[in-house]
Formats: structure tokens, sequence, C-alpha cells
């Protein structure tokens, strides 16, 4: 690992991301073994590509447009409406209020009675 | 192996800087968003190395390769991956393969595509990616 700082900018690198940090969550994975070096650097830079692709998907979808910002809520949007974007649905629920929260409990004790 | 939980997380900084160019200018991301998109592109990473891993093992090979990432793309509606990443992987290879060799290969490669291709303004960020990466390829000999 080179650098003090793994955040710090490496001019001239071919991805912005750390590959070594990339391949870190990629042994993570219990069944995976070996990593070819294409393999690390195509995965990095999708990954690159997929943040890219979230936020501009969720901005330009989102209710971003006229306040000119990003937040979570379009994040949650995109993860429910975008069929690629679906497996995000657990790590980006959408909020929702307390009050509705508890009215659809008590809906559901109701269902059960 | 990692030893801390905040090893399988992306660098903010590097996450919040590729938000910030992806978006017009002068857009403010929200704390949450910022945190909520890192989290998401490390979901993603185990995702495609999790599907990647799936074609590897279905061939009986325990290395994935370059070719099971492409596959992992599409399996998760990611086609629009492809073609960039086919083309950063080129220029990738080049940049490894060092100056010499790969200065010799462009010119080759420039007067073959310039027969049966028209490809715009390709060749020279290519050429640009291949100067650039000459500086970084001793770092990147370090980090693997």
């Amino acid at each position: 690992m080179s650098g003090s700082k793994e955040e710090e900018k490496v001019p001239g690198r071919s991805t912005s991301l750390p590959m070594s940090r990339v391949k870190l969550i990629m042994k993570s994975s219990p069944d995976v073994s070996h990593i070819n070096q294409d393999a690390l650097f195509l995965t990095t830079k999708a990954t690159e590509l997929f943040v890219q692709h979230l936020a501009q998907y969720s901005f330009r979808k989102g209710c971003g447009g006229e306040s000119n910002a990003l937040g979570y809520s379009d994040l949650a949007k995109a993860a429910e409406e975008s069929e690629p974007f679906h497996f995000l649905t657990d790590i980006l629920p959408k909020k929702i209020l307390a009050r509705d929260y508890l009215r659809s409990l008590e809906e559901r004790s109701e269902d059960s009675d | 192996m990692a030893e801390r939980p905040e090893d399988l997380n992306l660098p903010n900084a590097v996450i919040t800087r590729i938000i910030k160019e992806a978006l017009p200018e002068g857009v403010n991301v929200s704390k949450e968003a910022r945190r909520a998109i890192s989290q998401a592109a490390s979901v993603f990473v185990l995702y495609a190395t999790s599907c990647a891993n799936n074609f590897a093992m279905k061939a009986k090979r325990k290395t994935l390769n370059a070719g099971d990432v492409m596959a992992a793309m599409e399996e998760m509606e990611f086609e629009r991956f492809i073609q960039p990443l086919q083309e950063a992987l080129e220029a990738y290879k080049k940049g490894q393969r060092g100056k010499k060799e790969a200065s010799e290969q462009k010119r080759k490669d420039r007067e073959k595509k310039a027969d049966d291709e028209n490809d715009r303004s390709k060749e020279d960020n290519e050429e640009h990616m291949d100067e650039e990466q000459d500086d970084g390829e001793a770092e990147e000999e370090v980090e693997n």
C-alpha cells in the first residue's frame, strides 16, 4: 500500500478509487478466492461508473431539479423505481413519518385480529 | 482481510469528488445522500463480485477474470457500463505494458483505426491516458 492516506489523489492514476480497498471488499465475500488484475481494475472502474450513474439518475428523476439539491429521498426513490438499482432497496429504505408507520402497525394488528 | 469494519467502506473524499463531477455545478448533495451513495457503492462491489464469481464457478475457474466482471454487468442490467469499461481496460493494459511498447502499438493502432473506424476524438483521449498512466505505474505495482 502506498501513501499515508488512501484518500489522497495520485496524479495520473487510472482509477480514482483505490484498487486495494476494492480488493479488500471483494475478498470479504466468502466464496471468492482469486481475482486477477484486470477483473479488479474493471470492478473498481465499474464502481466509479455506478456512483456517477446513481447520482445522475437520482438527481434527474428526483425532486432535486427544482431545489438544485440531491437528498436521501431521491436515492431511495431511484432504488425503488429503477430495476438495476433495485438491489439497493435494503440499504436505501424509503423514509416514512412515524405517524404513518404507527398507523400501518395499527392496521396490521387489526388485520391479524 | 478486513480487520476493521471501516475497511469495507470506500474513501469518502473520492466518492464525494465523483458525485460532484457527475452532477451539474452548484448542486447541493446532502451528507446523508453522500453516505448513502458510498454505502451503495460498497454493496455494488459485493453484488458484482458475487455475480462474477458465479460465472467463474460455472466455468470451473477459481480466479475471477475480466470476462466474468463483464458478464456480471450484463446480468445486473448495467449494460451501459460495458463499453466504457472495455475502453478503460484497453487503456489500462496499454499503460501497464510500458511506454515504448505502448507508443509503438498506438502508432499501429492509429493507422489501422484511421482506415476502418471513424472514431472521432477517442484516440486523442487514449493518447492522453497512456501518458498519464506512465507516472502512475510504479504506484499500481506497489499496490498489488
